[in-house]
């Protein structure tokens, strides 16, 4: 989805620090490439044009885009962003990284589970105590359909062991 | 053999139960999905990529091309019946769409709007299987540097030609570039850019990234949007049915918007929405009832959705014969395609002809089971709407993720997910385009073999690229896309291209 993106219009005085923080981003993305690149160099054979070839242009590449990036935060041509809840975007994110812990041990439908308990809640459905035996009993069906009949293969758990 | 006898033989190998069934699965799936706010046809793709993995090549690219079919339908009734496009593509629909589903004549704007896809479709794919072995025979004299110089123009159209800003479209194209370097080098064998991670040898999964980048990013961004008003269903009221009135005013528009979007489509230019842009105003100019526009005219809604599908089968005539994705819905079924060793192109028509000819022939008849799947079920489909939405994004982020963990259960790969759905939503707050990113990721490898192959020949000499007279056409072409757009925007008449941004296919 695309969103509006107001310019600013008036000069801003201070630089917009968020744009530079972006910059300095791209600038050590840039140098992370060129380093790995430069054990390359000689594997360039006679034509010149080695592995190392186009990443470095990309890394040049991302280097003038950096400055260019630098340029526009102190004009302040970055569009206005819009204020951002933060605690949904937490709610979120701690699901996902349940799920990424607990895959392993717990298996796909008490990880995913909880995932899905965490998002609803981002999204404001609290009601954990309700939600997550629900979730996991979706899951494991999920699992049941994905795992057993479409044969992709799912992490098991203790649950999933029950059904097998 | 001509063009005639290969599709039929190519209906042959469609009608066969199994591919037919394929075909019924990939439109059921790529509706109900497209049907969901937020999501588009390359999230819907990328998102069930890895449920394809245990088929046969032919059926699951048969399901794909349902997917994205069926993605470009349902997307219309989202915007019509909730005012919040599925898909950019479908962004025009929403104007004209929801004015009508609001007076009660939602039923006729779902009709048109199906039945424009149909024809659209229709012809656009007959289109394409007629044009395609030309391009293919033109394909043929193409050397790396042609190649190069043509992924060069894709380069430029989709990240920096339209859309808001050039400096933030680059930035994510190169950022696409960067990540696509992450690997094992396909002409060396040296590996760049894994830190010796060997979750990274083989590059970064397009699944997860396309996954991160489309369905965590826009979950994270719509949570941080806060509790918003609800969107307001509008409920199908009345008959679904056309008046003998709505189908003299649609049928033109159909075509119209067919012959505008099939043509935008299958130039390397970008995806579907500049077509529907451009449909919307004509059908503006040349209605009898310009005064309807703004407030429910079905010509606004028949012509975009005609264009909007016209150009989703005109993007699969450079993917095809070409092996060029043009929109990341058309590069993350390139990455479709790789995942059984095939490489679209000229060379596919020949090694491998039942599929390509089997592929057009199926999208005829997903065409035709959409028209079925989507009038008289376009009830079922709107329950979708209903859903609230912890419950409904919970279960896109269950789906999301359940992709990932089918092509990969590994903690590492959930970590990337995590990681670059962060990075898109960042992207999203910013402003940044996120189609870029995905085109870079997975067309970057294929440019840069090209430009080595180029560059190995001419002994490292880089004007080799402009001395063919191809590719030097259209590295000029790309320089003009690069630049002109620029001008415009620092002239203050940037706001076009901004409507025309392609943000998500």
């Amino acid at each position: 989805m695309s969103v509006d993106t107001p310019k600013t219009n008036s000069v801003q005085r201070r630089p917009d620090w968020a744009a530079l923080v972006i910059a300095a981003i791209l600038l050590i993305v840039a140098g992370v490439i060129l380093f790995d690149v430069s054990r390359l160099r000689d594997v360039g054979g006679y034509s010149q044009v080695g592995p190392a070839t186009v990443p470095s242009w990309i890394a040049y590449g991302l280097i003038g885009l950096a400055i260019w990036t630098i340029a526009a935060a102190f004009r302040g041509d970055f569009p206005v962003r819009e204020k951002q809840e933060v605690k949904p975007v937490v709610w979120i994110v701690a699901g996902l990284a349940a799920q990424m812990l607990l895959i392993r041990p717990l298996g796909f439908s008490i990880a995913t589970g909880v995932l899905f308990v965490l998002t609803a809640a981002g999204f404001g459905a609290r009601r954990i105590w309700i939600s997550i035996p629900i979730a996991i009993v979706i899951c494991l069906g999920i699992w049941w359909v994905f795992d057993q009949v479409l044969s992709l293969s799912l992490p098991a758990g203790p649950l999933e062991n029950l059904l097998q | 053999m001509s063009t005639f006898d290969f599709l039929l033989q190519g209906l042959a190998a469609a009608m066969l139960p199994m591919n037919l069934f394929y075909a019924l699965v990939g439109v059921t799936l790529g509706t109900m999905v497209g049907v969901l706010p937020g999501i588009g046809p390359a999230t819907t793709v990328a998102l069930l990529l890895p449920v394809t993995y245990q088929l046969d090549a032919t059926g699951s690219l048969i399901m794909f091309a349902g997917i994205y079919y069926g993605g470009m339908y349902g997307g219309s009734t989202t915007s019509i019946l909730l005012n919040t496009p599925g898909e950019s593509a479908s962004i025009v629909t929403a104007l004209e769409g929801n004015k009508m589903a609001r007076a009660g004549r939602g039923g006729p704007a779902l009709a048109t709007a199906a039945i424009g896809s149909f024809v659209a479709g229709l012809i656009a794919t007959l289109a394409l299987a007629f044009i395609a072995p030309y391009i293919v025979k033109i394909a043929l004299v193409f050397g790396p540097r042609e190649y190069f110089a043509l992924m060069v123009l894709a380069f430029i159209t989709v990240s920096s030609a339209f859309g808001d800003s050039t400096l933030r479209g680059l930035t994510s194209l190169f950022i696409g570039l960067a990540l696509s370097l992450v690997g094992i080098d396909q002409l060396t064998g040296q590996s760049r850019l894994s830190f010796g991670v060997p979750d990274l040898l083989d590059g970064i999964e397009v699944t997860t990234m396309a996954v991160a980048m489309f369905a965590i990013g826009e979950t994270l961004f719509i949570a941080a949007q806060g509790a918003t008003a609800p969107d307001k269903i509008e409920a199908v009221k009345g008959s679904v049915w056309m008046t003998g009135q709505d189908w003299a005013r649609s049928w033109k528009a159909w075509l119209r918007g067919t012959l505008i979007g099939f043509p935008i489509g299958a130039m390397p230019a970008g995806g579907a929405e500049i077509g529907t842009f451009l449909s919307y105003a004509t059908e503006k100019r040349l209605s009898k009832h310009p005064e309807e526009f703004g407030h429910g005219a079905i010509e606004g809604v028949a012509g975009p959705e005609a264009a909007n599908n016209a150009s989703a089968a005109g993007t699969l005539v450079p993917l095809l014969t070409l092996g060029l994705p043009t929109s990341a819905t058309a590069a993350i079924m390139l990455a479709g395609f790789q995942q059984y060793g095939l490489q679209p192109g000229p060379l596919l028509f020949a090694t491998n002809p039942q599929l390509v000819w089997g592929l057009i022939a199926s999208l005829l008849i997903a065409n035709l089971m959409l028209l079925v799947l989507n009038l008289p079920l376009v009830g079922l489909w709107v329950r979708l709407l209903t859903i609230p939405k912890p419950w409904l994004y919970a279960g896109i982020l269950l789906f999301a993720t359940l992709g990932t963990i089918g092509a990969n259960p590994s903690v590492f790969e959930l970590g990337m997910l995590l990681l670059f759905g962060l990075v898109a939503y960042g992207m999203r707050v910013f402003g940044y385009p996120i189609a870029p990113v995905i085109v870079g990721l997975i067309l970057g490898p294929l440019a840069e073999q090209q430009l080595r192959r180029a560059l190995s020949i001419a002994q490292g000499d880089i004007m080799t690229l402009f001395q063919s007279p191809i590719a030097a056409v259209l590295l000029i072409l790309a320089a003009l896309a690069l630049i002109v757009p620029l001008i415009l925007r620092s002239r203050g008449r940037g706001d076009v291209l901004t409507q025309m941004a392609a943000s998500e296919d």
